[in-house]
């Protein structure tokens, strides 16, 4: 059965029925799915999330979709005790939470994404569509194939090769548009009105967006129903961290977890950070940037939901920073030489952020802490290429080997021994 | 000096289902407040309070957020463009 109330303004609390809207037509405010939380207590329980798929649809009680129709190998992605960066960090409880190898594309879009489809197909649509730059599109683009319904994709037109045949290889139609992706995105918003199209981050939200708190579920579920004392977020759109914190206030409203106060902090990108600048001079206006940074998945300046990630930073007594390109690149390296995950940037940054939080103090290195990873590094690897060592070419004799190893030996950057030339937090925050 | 205005579809039935209207003013704010006089009752979904915008309405003059201008003192002349905007996710500003 369905949970579903309907839809409310999150600004003025206007309701409207479940329809393919996004914008409460009294103040231009975001909608957002309402459940019947009475009517769950004493079903939606422990047990009844437990027996359900190893997907993200374990949680479709709490999600605004009746029929799934894609996204049956989603989710459900580990979270891992981070041993070896905890040790180097000096935290005993430090976990990852890993999209970085969610299916089929390898972000956490894939949760959006598969609720949205599913709603476009259970209203009717034939054709779903996105804007993006990047995983979001690769995301749209093969749930639509699997679930077999026409799919536009609307990108920049000057897209890396790498991302357009990320989103090309599963057939959809893509539009390239001549501006930047906030021009796409405007367009995307007419197109939805004209054409009747199911646009996922557009008319689809209130439900796309619910499809984020399944990351919160699984951390909750997979932590041994509790919640993480601290949860570092990255922040782009605002999307992730608002539901997130959303999951876990569900969990708590439930009665499936203990209300242990958990705080939730937003990392941004230095060279795009509207929200943590916000949060810094504790005003909740959101001011717009031009972004400068390499981790372009979260260089948004301008983004629709970045109230919301204030306002749950500031309600969970949390907190925000951001890093700059060299430390992003670091953390990258970090987290792939400890424990064997390479992310995007967007999670660089979030492993800067938290390694900041961690030496200010804010977040105690003997409570539990979760970073959130929610992208691939193998995307986006220009934004290594330059920093990682060139290798050597050798001649196919064992002596040739021999003496390299013994060059190795005697340079002190020996690439054989990792940690030792790792940065240490104290020296990445200076960087 | 007469601005194009864009409107948006949620605020089309204040102008009669009119994606374009015509208003005068030597600013933002002029302008949209004058729309009253074609579309009323539009201003009450725009301003929060006079002179503040709703948090969710973006106004961009000729593609520029209005928020990289002078916001709603930015001066308009004839032939410019301002399009109202709900904001939605996404909006990369590069």
């Amino acid at each position: 059965m369905s949970y579903v109330l309907g839809l409310k303004c999150k600004e003025c609390g206007q309701r409207a029925p479940v329809k393919p809207l996004h914008v409460c037509e009294a103040c231009f405010g975001p909608y957002e799915v309402e459940y019947d939380y009475a009517a769950m207590r004493g079903h939606v329980t422990r047990e009844s999330i437990a027996s359900g798929p190893h997907s993200l649809w374990r949680y479709k009680d709490l999600l605004p979709v009746d029929v799934p129709r894609t996204g049956f190998f989603s989710g459900h992605t580990p979270l891992r005790k981070a041993g070896r960066l905890g040790k180097l960090l000096g935290c005993s409880n430090l976990w990852i939470k890993d999209d970085s190898c969610n299916y089929p594309t390898y972000s956490y879009k894939e949760r959006v994404v598969s609720v949205a489809v599913s709603k476009a197909i259970e209203f009717g649509f034939d054709t779903v569509g996105c804007a993006s730059t990047g995983n979001l599109a690769n995301s749209t683009a093969a749930h639509a194939a699997q679930a077999g319904i026409r799919c536009f994709v609307m990108i920049p037109h000057d897209l890396e090769q790498g991302k357009v045949l990320g989103s090309l290889i599963f057939g959809p139609t893509m539009v390239r548009i001549r501006g930047t992706y906030d021009d796409v995105n405007r367009l995307c918003t007419e197109i939805a009105d004209k054409y009747g199209w199911a646009i996922v981050n557009v008319n689809l939200r209130p439900y796309y967006t619910e499809g984020a708190k399944t990351y919160g579920f699984e951390i909750a579920e997979q932590l041994g129903w509790r919640l993480p004392q601290h949860t570092i977020v990255p922040t782009a759109g605002g999307t992730i961290l608002p539901k997130i914190y959303k999951a876990y206030r569900e969990f708590i409203e439930l009665g499936l977890v203990e209300d242990n106060k958990p705080r939730i902090y937003s990392a941004q990108a230095a060279g795009c950070n509207p929200v943590v600048k916000a949060i810094h001079k504790g005003v909740d206006i959101i001011e717009p940037q031009k972004p400068h940074t390499i981790a372009k998945s979260i260089a948004i300046g301008n983004p629709a939901d970045g109230y919301y990630v204030y306002q749950a930073v500031k309600e969970s007594n949390g907190w925000g920073e951001s890093a700059t390109d060299p430390e992003i690149i670091s953390a990258i390296k970090l987290l792939a030489q400890t424990e064997g995950i390479w992310t995007e940037p967007a999670g660089g940054t979030t492993l800067a952020v938290a390694m900041k939080l961690i030496e200010q103090g804010r977040i105690p290195r003997d409570e539990s802490i979760v970073i959130c990873i929610t992208g691939n590094g193998l995307k986006t690897l220009e934004a290594v290429a330059a920093d990682l060592p060139q290798p050597e070419v050798i001649e196919a004799r064992l002596s040739e080997f021999d003496r390299l190893l013994e060059h190795n030996k005697q340079s002190a950057a020996a690439p054989a021994a990792p940690p030792a030339t790792l940065p240490k937090p104290t020296q990445l925050a200076g960087v | 000096m007469p601005v194009k205005v864009r409107i948006p579809s949620p605020l089309r039935n204040f102008t009669q289902g009119l994606d374009v209207i015509e208003a005068d003013g030597a600013n933002v704010a002029d302008v949209l407040n004058n729309l009253k006089t074609k579309a009323a009752g539009i201003e009450t979904r725009l301003f929060k309070s006079p002179g503040q915008l709703n948090r969710f309405v973006n106004v961009y003059l000729n593609d520029e957020d209005i928020r990289h201008l002078k916001n709603l003192e930015t001066p308009v002349k004839s032939g410019d463009e301002l399009s109202i905007i709900p904001a939605i996710a996404g909006g990369c500003v590069s």
